[in-house]
């Protein structure tokens, strides 16, 4: 290769390089650019958002004071909270324990209950809506924080998950603990438990995300104002606020605060867990 | 086993059960148990509601249970327009969203992997709208296609195009662009209402990071060897993407479509936050924007006919295990595993 061939070589890849950051800069400033601007106009005043205005010209902290008084929104978030940490501590136990059954235990009829437990995934959630709406009216339970979390408390996709890995611990571990004296439970609790904690936490944070975003099923469960959790509140905020749209952002920017503020501490793992389910789904 | 001989030599009083059998026993009673409290919430809130709602399905249901109807719901649903109009929709949907989103994840998953810099700042920032709640990303989607003070318009206005009134607008995407250019579009390939193409724009922006992530996934585990392999015999880039990433990429692609079509006869919370904060009715502006999902919620929460929409739901059940059982069948013949 002459030295002139070389040197033209190294342009081009210049400019494959130059193109690459070009489109993936582009293509971030189009996933971001809306949360840009839902911050911008959330601190501008009614005329500023009336009149178009690119910038607000002084920064309204006063429009989140504003928004957050103007709906129950301690209670939306306060209610959130609680059903959605409800929901990861009874997904992290019905799972982790099952999943231990599955891969650790020998039972008969084993093989033909996890099939059913996995045809279950098959059935989309608008066939259970109704049946489970009456189930939870009959129970008496609308407008309580068990039919926002009972139904929702077992996920066979995490149990899935959960026994994958459980499967990869070796099996001499087990024996040594045996040999200890060790039951069970006590094998879970302190061998299985503390080897599998990456994917605890990705079970967990999934569970959160999906129990902190979730709208369909809350509404239709609750009829009382107080009982809303922070979804069903912002969507009721959203048509009743009328043409405040500066209130309606600041709003939409507190309910995403707390998942973006969990998303960046837990990225990692985040990350992981949508790999693995990814490539194992 | 030196147990059960210790016990054997204490006497006459033999038990019934070797302590192999025992511990047996005892592991399988520790299996139910164990599983039992999944069983037991799958059973009631997963499992047989199933069959609960074939039940409801049966009868007219307004509410209280009502008179035996027999397969008289599913009669009304196959000749009620709305439905087919819905179907109508949710192909739409389908179709202005999953191509693209995949294609545009595709692309950007693969550009992201020629060794760039900054590359989890760049997947950092691609996801966020995935793990943002949809009730709130959707608010500020409305606010951006907003016809008076929304930034669209204004970005339209500024290059010399006409404000559109996008989620207020029923009007098909093609009849609309044939207007402007001086086409008359027939009404049956009027497409997609502008108010639908919003949502879809929605969708693709929602989705794209989600299925960026897991091409990476899918990019990571194809062996370095191959392309090497490849460059050797003097492939080029697009050869190397056409030959090589593609095929060992389509259980990726497999995946992600199923999932994309099977979320997509499920679509429900941004299509019902944006139609209605828009200022219009549930799944409007004249039903363009009724998905099947949004149909039957319709039917039940707004209307409560139970038993109608609960034959609706059986409909949907059905295509899509249907979608489900021909997608398997054809990523067994096209779909290459490692």
């Amino acid at each position: 290769m002459t030295y002139v061939d070389s040197q033209k070589a190294k342009q081009s890849r210049t400019l494959v390089r130059t193109l690459i950051y070009i489109v993936l800069t582009a293509g971030a400033l189009i996933a971001l650019s809306p949360f840009v601007w839902m911050i911008l106009t959330s601190l501008k005043s009614y005329g500023e958002v009336a009149t178009r205005a690119i910038l607000p010209a002084k920064l309204r902290l006063s429009n989140y004071v504003e928004a957050w008084n103007s709906a129950p929104f301690a209670r939306y978030f306060a209610n959130s909270f609680l059903v959605s940490l409800c929901t990861v501590t009874g997904v992290l136990t019905t799972s982790v324990l099952a999943a231990y059954a599955f891969s650790w235990l020998d039972f008969p009829g084993k093989d033909l209950v996890f099939t059913v437990f996995l045809a279950t995934m098959m059935i989309p959630g608008q066939v259970l809506l109704i049946p489970n709406f009456l189930t939870i009216t009959r129970l008496g339970w609308v407008d309580t924080y068990w039919a926002q979390t009972i139904p929702w408390i077992a996920s066979v996709f995490n149990i899935f998950l959960l026994r994958q890995f459980f499967a990869t611990i070796p099996k001499d571990l087990y024996d040594a603990a045996v040999l200890d004296g060790c039951g069970h439970f006590r094998y879970l609790m302190t061998v299985i438990l503390p080897l599998t904690k990456p994917a605890l936490i990705t079970v967990g944070l999934n569970t959160f995300l999906g129990s902190w975003n979730a709208l369909q099923w809350p509404l239709i469960v609750t009829r009382k104002e107080s009982m809303r959790p922070i979804q069903v509140g912002l969507s009721y905020f959203l048509t009743e606020s009328g043409t405040d749209t500066q209130l309606m952002m600041a709003a939409a920017t507190m309910t995403i605060l707390p998942t973006v503020i969990l998303y960046f501490f837990a990225q990692k793992q985040f990350m992981e867990g949508i790999s693995t389910s990814g490539l194992k789904g | 086993m030196a147990e059960v001989a210790v016990q054997d030599a204490h006497g006459p009083s033999r038990s019934l059960l070797t302590g192999r059998q025992k511990r047996r026993l005892k592991e399988s009673f520790l299996g139910y148990l164990y599983i039992s409290p999944a069983a037991l919430i799958l059973a009631a809130f997963h499992l047989l509601p199933v069959g609960y709602a074939f039940y409801i399905s049966l009868h007219k249901w307004k509410i209280v249970q009502g008179d035996y109807l027999g397969m008289a719901n599913y009669q009304k649903v196959l000749d009620d327009p709305a439905f087919w109009q819905s179907l109508k929709v949710t192909v739409f949907y389908v179709l202005g969203t999953v191509p693209l989103t995949l294609a545009l994840s595709l692309a950007l998953a693969y550009l992201l992997f020629q060794k760039v810099r900054g590359l989890d700042l760049y997947r950092t920032m691609f996801f966020l709208p995935y793990i943002t709640s949809s009730v709130a990303s959707s608010a500020v989607w409305v606010w951006i296609f907003n016809p008076r003070h929304g930034p669209l318009n204004q970005i339209l206005e500024a290059i010399g195009i006409a404000p559109q009134k996008w989620m207020l607008q029923p009007r098909g995407i093609f009849e609309i662009l044939g207007q402007a250019m001086g086409i008359n579009v027939p009404s049956w390939a009027a497409g997609p209402s502008q108010a639908l193409v919003a949502i879809m724009v929605f969708v693709v922006w929602f989705y794209v990071g989600w299925d960026t992530v897991i091409f990476l996934a899918g990019l990571g585990n194809i062996p370095s060897e191959l392309y090497d392999a490849a460059k050797i015999d003097g492939g080029g880039r697009w050869a190397l993407f056409r030959h090589i990433t593609l095929p060992l990429l389509s259980p990726t692609i497999f995946f992600l479509t199923m999932m994309a079509m099977i979320g997509s006869f499920q679509a429900f919370n941004h299509i019902f936050v944006m139609t209605r904060a828009a200022g219009g009715q549930l799944g409007g502006p004249l039903r363009t924007t009724t998905t099947t999902s949004i149909l039957l919620f319709d039917r039940f929460y707004s209307r409560v006919r139970f038993g109608y929409a609960s034959a609706i739901a059986f409909v949907l059940f059905v295509i899509i295990l249907s979608f489900t059982i021909i997608q398997q069948r054809v990523g067994k013949s096209r779909v290459f595993y490692q």
